[in-house]
Parts: C-alpha cells; structure tokens; sequence
C-alpha cells in the first residue's frame, strides 16, 4: 500500500490545524546525541499535540524510540518544574521549602554569593557539575569562560565513559575513537557506492541499541544485518543481539585484556595481518607481538573463563572477513585494564587492514580552525564543521597558574588537560577535607549525581556536599534527588523542544551529521542552557566592566544563537540557513592516512611522535606507563589471579605517593576473602529503552516498562540462595549495599549479577533524608572510589563484587497510583 | 471478514517498545492499558550443548491488542499505523492481507496479524 509521507517538506509547514515543526532533537531530555529527526506538531494555541519520527532523516529515516516518542509526557509532566525557584540556606533538603523567584532575583542570588565566596576563597572555589548526554555539557567551554574556575567537574569515577577509550586511541592512533562505519557520512547511505557492508561486525562490551552510544545509532546495526552483515558478540551475558550472532564470547567481567591479547596472539602468529599495512605504517609491532606472546590462547581461556577454540575462532573469523568492523564499548572505560584492551583491539583493527575503510573502522580527522579556509577546505563538503576545536576555548582563557590549580592536576595533569577540568575521584577528597583548598560553591549543571549514575560511592558525596558546600545552584527540567540535596537556587531549564539549539555526532569528535534543533513551543519561563550562560555572562560583564576576561564570554556570545553560529557551527553558517536542511551530513574520507588528512602538517600518516600508528605507545611511555599492552586480575573480583599486578612489574603512577594509593584502597579484601564474602561478580551499566540513565523515571508510559529497578540472577544461583522471579534482593559488599527486584535469566552466568543503574523514586518523599529514595537501589554505593590506572581513567563498574541476600519485603511501585499521579499532563 | 494485517518480521525486532508507546500516545491509552505489546518468547536454552547467545531462544513479538482498531484515524488521512512510523527495526509492514501474505511468503520468522474487521 502507499501512504502519504512528510519527505521534502520544509523545516517548517501546516498540517491541517497543526504547525508542523522538523527538528534534530538532542537534549533534554538527555540522550546520545545522534539528533535523531522529529516533527513536532504544535496546535493553534501554541502547545505540542504530539511527535512523529521525520522519515527525512538521513540517518533515522522517521524511526524514533520510545523516549521521544514519549516527548510531550515529559514537557508537560506535572512535576516539571518551570519557574525559577529559591530555598533558605538551612532549609536545604526540604522539597517543601522551594519558593517560586523571578530569573532576576535568582541570578542576583548566584552572582552575589559567587562574589563572595570567590572573595575569600580565589574563583577555583566554584566546582561546576556536569553530567551526560545533556546540550550544556557540550559548552563546557562557555561556563568556564564566564567564571574562570578550572574545576569543571565530571564526577564519575575515572571519567569511565567514553574518555578511557578516547584516550587510548589517542595513544596509539593519534586520533579519538574510530567508530564503526555505517555509511553515515556518505550522501547515498547504506547503498553509496563507495560503501562496503561489513562480512562481520564484533559488538565487544558494547550493545548499542537502547541508547545509541556516544551518538552511534544503534539500530545501524539492524539495517547491516539485514544488509548480510554477521554478527558477534563478546560480552559475559546474553543480550538479544548475541542470540542472532554467529559466535559469542561469555568471558568473565573485566578480562577484556587477557581476551584481546590473545586475539592479537593468534593473528600474528598464524601470519594473519596485513604486512604491508603493518610495514608502512605501523610502529613497534615486533615488541608489540613479543608482548602479546606471552598471552597463550589458553592461559586467556582459563582467565576469561571461555572455550579456548572460541578465541581461535573469533580471531581467525575476524581477520579473514574483509571487511569487519569492531564496536567497542563502555566496558572498556569501566574497567581499569580497559586502556590497555583498547591498545589491542586498536591493533587488530590495524593488522588486518581494516583502519579507515568502508565498512570498517573509521579515524576521525582533525578538526582545526585551519580547516575553515584555504586548501585545507578543499574537497570538503560544504556543510562540514566539527567543534573539538573551539570546546577548550574557556579553559585556555586561564592562565597557566589557574589551570595549575585545578584538582587532581599534581596527579593526573594529561586527564585534566584533556578533559579540561578536574579529576573525577580526587574532587571528591577536596570536598571531604577542604585539600588542597576548600570548594564552596557548586552549579549542578545537569548531573544527577547522587543517583546512581555518575559517581561512585554517591553517599560519600552526599556527606561532602553537605561538609563543603556554602552555595549552590543547579539547571534541570526536574528537582532531582542531587538538586533537592545540595541547591539554594534552581534555574528551569527547557527542553529541546522549547529552544534552538545545534547537536553533532559524537559530541563534535568525528562527527558524521550535524543536526538543527528547532525551537517549536514555549513552556513557562524555562530557558536552554545556552540562554542561562549568556544571562550569567552578562552579570559577570556588568560586575566588572574594566575587565576584559569578564567581558569576554558576554561580547563574544550576546545571544545564544552567537555560541551557536561560532562555537558549534564554527562560524562557516548562520543558524537560520542550516536550521531550514534540519540535518546534514559530514563528508567522511577513507584511508585518510595516505592523504595527509590526519595531520596538521597535511603529511601523510598518524598525529603521533613518530606518524605511526603505535602498537608501542610513546605517549603511554611519556606518561609513565607501559608502553604495551598487559592484564592483570580486577581488584575486585572474586578470583585468586595467578600473578598480581606487582608481580607483572606494572608502573604505578609516580605522582601518587605510595601512603595516599594505600589509604585509596584500605577498604578492599584479598581476593580470598572476597570469594568468602561476596561472591558474586556485579555488572552495572546496561542500558533499557525506557531511560537515559537517571532520566524519565516520572514519566508514567515509560515507567509503566520498566517500573522497578532490577537484578538479573542466574537459574542455580537463586534457587541456591533461596529468590523466587520478582523477589527483592539486598546486594553489599564492603563498600555499600542496595535493594532490587530479581528477575532470574538464565542468560546471566551463575556467580554473576547485573544490576540496573540510574534509579531513584520521583513517587517517593522528597525530602531529606529520602531525596525520592535515591538511597533505595543505589547500585553506585557498592562501587569505590579511586580504583582507576594511573591515568586516573577507568573505575571497575562492571567488575564488583558482591553477595546476594532475599528480602521478604516488597518495594514494587503501585503503577496504578504512579499513572493517576503522574501520567495526567498540565 | 478482515482486510488489513499488520506484518512483523520477528527475526530483527529488537523489543524497543516504540510500537506500545507510539500508541499509547496516539490513542491517549492511559497506564494499564495498551493498543499493541511486545511479547518476549525467551530467553531459554534451546541448544544445551553450549551456553552463547545462539543457544537461546530469545523473540520479541508485537502483538496487537484488542485495542487495536489499525490507526483508523490515520488511514483515513492516507497514513501509515503510527507503531509501523516509528518502528525503530523497521521490522512493522500494513496492507491488504492479500498483499501481506504474498510478503510473509518470502521471509521466515515474520507473522500476520489481523487484529480487526
């Protein structure tokens, strides 16, 4: 049959009663920013109606998952806060206690508690907040520039998303992370000729579809399969996509490295690689094969507890499929031997000749300003922009000395440098001690920290927020259990339905499309982050006029749509001709080494010390770490590993002294008391379609999927233990416990537990000391802080321990009363 | 005598569950009530001989409701159900029965619903 479809219409056109608006939505609500197209069908009075996917989306076409389709259920929920709001300093905690404000009246508050606490304690005293997945998080540059504090602070333990692996392909490619090719950057898609479908794609610690990671679309993965692409998984459980994979790998949590060793084993010494590749472009491969020798096929079968006949054939499968891709994922960061997994799988994507092809695995090239005119442009798609660029323009406002006194930069300078701001777990000893000087002022800028979601051990911050903390503010669309906790000041924000705003692939590195989000309605006095900036610069300009570096943010960026057209579309466009295309592709190259596209100098090869890519890393070497790849057994586990990571010689980090890493880790146990204690391996950090992470709890048809936090337990387990399927659960460990709901899959591995991350009660009491529950089932509490390698990158998420108890209570959420509560929109 | 059907290619449904709340959102069903489900046939062991992912059997099925009158509003506007729009799989098809069973003719793992007159 044929239907009537919205393809060619313009940004803006009428359906009927309806304006129809087309937007490439990203955040809030929070999510991947892929930018997935969205119309958005706003009714004469000026309120959303309802939302379609655009089937003109290059990427998307008119496919939307269930949290935006679910848009107008989170604009309009009824415990959306939309007016700023102020709170007595010491009645902090109290949900009662809020006020209704104007904006004036609540930037008066900040900017004057700022002057007074920066006057007493220097600028660095206001520690900025950040979370994921949110708009604001992309200009971090912005809020840095209006206050000039260097404490950006992304709190989670080891920044263990995204960055360990970020870092790791900077260390042996000299590039960010090269994602899986699916055709995004061409104009023809899937079927332009210059693509190749994969023979095999290896989803490894990675399933992409609920969440779309780091701005992958995950269904890509679908359209390849059903283009003849194979699959395999490597992963401890069992997800849906490995049931339609060839082959999966089960191995153990956390022993990634030992896998990819010898993967990397097999490949070289079965003479499986690309010589020529290998030859002309590679560097150290003969200390690099030497190394990975000692990783014997079976000494990784018996660590990562799989059949040794399976790593020979994933190896084998991978190397004779031209070509392949490998995604990799989330726990590799979520592990503290992930960087060096990485170093690996680098390798293996390298050696049979699958860098930087169609259909394999993509380098993401050099965004610099230089690229905006001259010969570096030509050939470039006229709609090519990417903002890595201009992202660290705030922190290179400060002077060397006010960077220097950023926290953790006597540790971890390369992780502060890169990330632009704080040490995640060494923020938390300043809060706790007031070392090296005291922080007294927080924006919680779209975190929501205390849930479990981006931190560890979130009742130790819980206490350091209410030691340290004199003033706070936060941004967000809901008073979240963080902001009901720490704020005297709470600023609405809007959602990406309520303001203009540009989004990128990847957050700006490597991005294959740019999307427009277009403004469509307005909802109470809710205002985007960017409008919020440009509002506190202008305070900042105004306090003091004869400064420039005050001015600077507020002449640079008057208006929002100025942060707009010159940070994220890098000056080439004006917002109102992109925002008509909605969404636009990125040319991507290939084989971008042989063509100088990689290298500021316009050489050919790699952006590394020697234009090589490293299989031995100087850059891991400058950095006081083993250049080549290694593994040792997960602190935490409840194995007895046959060498520690002292008998493997591994280089501490030399700027740790040796009392301060000891009092780090005074809480753990041997590994045979972990066996004795808690014995199970806990996983947290997968995702459901229902959420993004610690988001769309109160919306009601979301909630109604998943309504209860929950803990998957094998078959032998629970019924050794005594849980029955819908049982609540006690899980600790020495570290902290929490509560969930059991569901008994027998596609989790006995002696393993996964856990869900990112709950907390909006049905709940508010106040302190419940903050909507948010102590209920805070996986996060049984995840230490400081068990990161000596970057200060990963934290083991995904390689806890921890023992298993049934509850005779029931904590299950009465949906009827949550529908009637907060499924009737205002 | 039904007319139309939807068909689901359950090979590749990936259990998203934008079909449940795309309807839900189009017929303004409130908490408790629902259009369209998705039904997890799974996970069990299948194949005992190994524990990976190809040894379970693991469907998502989307099964119309009694609910379910085929997005008549929108048919009658000339467009697609509003499960098949958003279907994040692209794994949802609408047509005559006809047409429909000439498509389930070619494929395996796909099933016709004809949820109504």
């Amino acid at each position: 049959m044929e239907f009537k479809n919205d393809l060619g219409k313009p940004w803006k056109f009428q359906d009927g009663d309806f304006t129809v608006i087309r937007s490439s939505v990203w955040s809030p609500p929070g999510c991947h920013p892929v930018g997935c197209g969205i119309k958005l069908y706003v009714d004469k009075d000026g309120r959303l109606d309802h939302v379609e996917g655009d089937e003109n989306d290059p990427i998307t076409h008119g496919r939307l998952c269930p949290r935006c389709v679910a848009l107008k259920d989170y604009i309009y929920n009824p415990t959306r806060v939309i007016y700023p709001q102020k709170r007595a300093r010491d009645q902090r905690g109290n949900a009662e206690a809020w006020e209704r404000c104007t904006w004036d009246e609540a930037l008066d508050l900040i900017m004057d508690n700022w002057r007074r606490l920066t006057d007493e304690y220097g600028r660095e005293t206001l520690a900025i907040f950040v979370g994921t997945g949110r708009d604001g998080m992309l200009s971090q540059d912005f809020q840095l520039s209006i206050f000039r504090t260097p404490n950006l602070a992304y709190t989670q333990s080891g920044y263990a998303c995204y960055q360990p692996r970020m870092m790791s392909s900077q260390m042996v490619l000299g590039a960010l992370y090269p994602e899986l090719d699916y055709a995004g950057g061409l104009e023809g898609g899937y079927d332009d000729p210059e693509y190749c479908v994969p023979e095999l794609m290896i989803l490894w610690g990675k399933m992409p579809l609920a969440s779309n990671p780091d701005g992958f679309f995950g269904h890509a993965v679908i359209d390849l399969m059903k283009r003849g692409a194979k699959l395999v998984t490597i992963d401890p459980r069992v997800n849906w996509l490995a049931t339609r994979s060839v082959i999966q790998l089960r191995l153990r949590n956390g022993t990634d490295a030992a896998l990819a060793m010898a993967m990397c084993n097999i490949i070289i010494s079965e003479d499986l690689y690309d010589h020529e590749f290998v030859e002309k472009w590679t560097y150290g491969f003969d200390e690099f094969k030497e190394r990975v020798a000692y990783m014997k096929p079976e000494d990784a079968a018996r660590i990562c507890e799989i059949p040794v006949e399976d790593i020979y054939t994933v190896a084998r499968m991978y190397a004779a499929a031209h070509p392949a891709s490998i995604a990799w994922g989330l726990a590799f960061d979520q592990n503290t031997n992930g960087m060096q997994a990485g170093q690996c799988v680098l390798a293996m994507i390298c050696m049979c000749g699958n860098l930087d092809v169609p259909g394999g695995n993509i380098v993401a090239d050099l965004s610099m300003p230089e690229d905006l005119t001259g010969d570096a442009a030509a050939g470039q798609s006229a709609h090519n922009t990417d903002t890595r660029a201009f992202i660290t323009e705030g922190w290179y406002q400060m002077t060397d000395e006010e960077r220097d006194r950023c926290i953790g930069m006597d540790k971890y300078p390369l992780y502060c440098n890169q990330i632009t701001g704080a040490q995640a777990d060494c923020v938390l000893d300043t809060l706790e001690t007031d070392e090296p000087y005291p922080i007294r002022m927080a924006w919680i800028a779209n975190t929501n920290l205390l849930a479990p979601t981006n931190s560890a051990e979130p009742t130790r911050w819980h206490a350091a927020f209410q030691r340290s903390i004199d003033f706070a503010f936060g941004t967000d669309c809901f008073i979240t259990p963080t902001i009901q906790a720490v704020c005297d000041v709470f600023l609405p924000l809007s959602t990406v339905a309520e303001h203009d705003g540009v989004n990128r692939t990847h957050y700006g590195a490597a991005s294959i499309t740019t999307g427009c989000g277009n403004k469509a309605i307005t909802v109470g006095e809710a205002k985007s982050d960017l409008e919020i900036y440009c509002m506190l610069a202008k305070r900042m300009a105004e306090m003091f006029p004869d400064d420039p570096k005050a001015r600077f943010a507020y002449e640079k960026y008057p208006d929002y749509h100025d942060y707009l057209e010159k940070n994220r579309l890098e000056g080439r466009h004006a917002f109102n001709e992109v925002r008509e295309l909605v969404k636009f592709k990125r040319k991507v190259y290939y084989k971008k080494y042989e063509t100088g596209k990689l290298r500021p100098d316009g050489q050919p090869g790699f952006l590394t010390p020697t234009g090589r890519v490293e299989l031995w890393s100087s850059a891991f070497a400058n950095n006081g770490m083993d250049p080549l790849p290694y593994y040792y057994e997960p602190d935490l586990s409840p194995r007895i590993p046959e060498k520690t990571a002292e008998d493997l010689e591994l280089k501490r980090n030399p700027l740790v002294p040796e009392e301060l890493d000891a009092q780090w880790h005074e809480r753990d146990l041997p590994h045979e008391e972990i066996i004795e204690k808690y014995p199970f391996i806990m996983s947290t950090g997968h995702r459901r379609y229902s959420s993004f992470h610690s988001e769309h709890r109160q919306v009601a048809i979301l909630r109604e999927i998943d309504p209860n936090p929950m803990i998957e337990i094998n078959p032998k387990d629970a019924e050794r233990i005594g849980v029955s399927d819908g049982q609540w659960c006690e899980i600790s460990n020495m570290f902290g416990s929490a509560k969930f709901k059991a569901r008994v899959m027998p596609t989790v591995h006995e002696g393993h537990v996964e856990v869900d991350h990112g709950w907390w009660f909006p049905e709940q009491d508010g106040s302190e000391p419940s903050l909507f529950g948010v102590w209920q089932s805070n996986c996060n509490d049984l995840i230490p802080e400081h068990h990161n390698n000596a970057l200060g990158l990963g934290a083991p998420y995904k390689s806890a321990c921890c023992n298993v108890v049934p509850l005779k209570e029931s904590y299950d959420v009465d949906m009827e009363a949550f529908g009637e509560r907060f499924g009737k929109l205002v | 005598m039904p007319q139309y059907g939807l068909l689901i290619d359950y090979e590749f449904c990936t259990g998203c569950q934008s079909c449940e709340v795309s309807c839900k959102e189009e017929h303004h069903f409130p908490v408790g009530k629902w259009g369209i489900r998705v039904l997890d046939d799974g996970p069990w062991q299948k194949d005992d001989a190994k524990d990976e992912g190809s040894c379970f059997n693991w469907n998502k099925i989307p099964v119309p409701t009694d609910l379910c009158d085929l997005c008549a509003d929108r048919l009658a506007a000339g467009r697609e159900p509003i499960c098949m729009h958003n279907c994040l799989a692209d794994v949802i098809r609408f047509g005559t029965i006809e047409e429909m069973a000439a498509e389930l003719a070619r494929k395996p793992k796909q099933v016709l619903w004809a949820p109504c007159e």
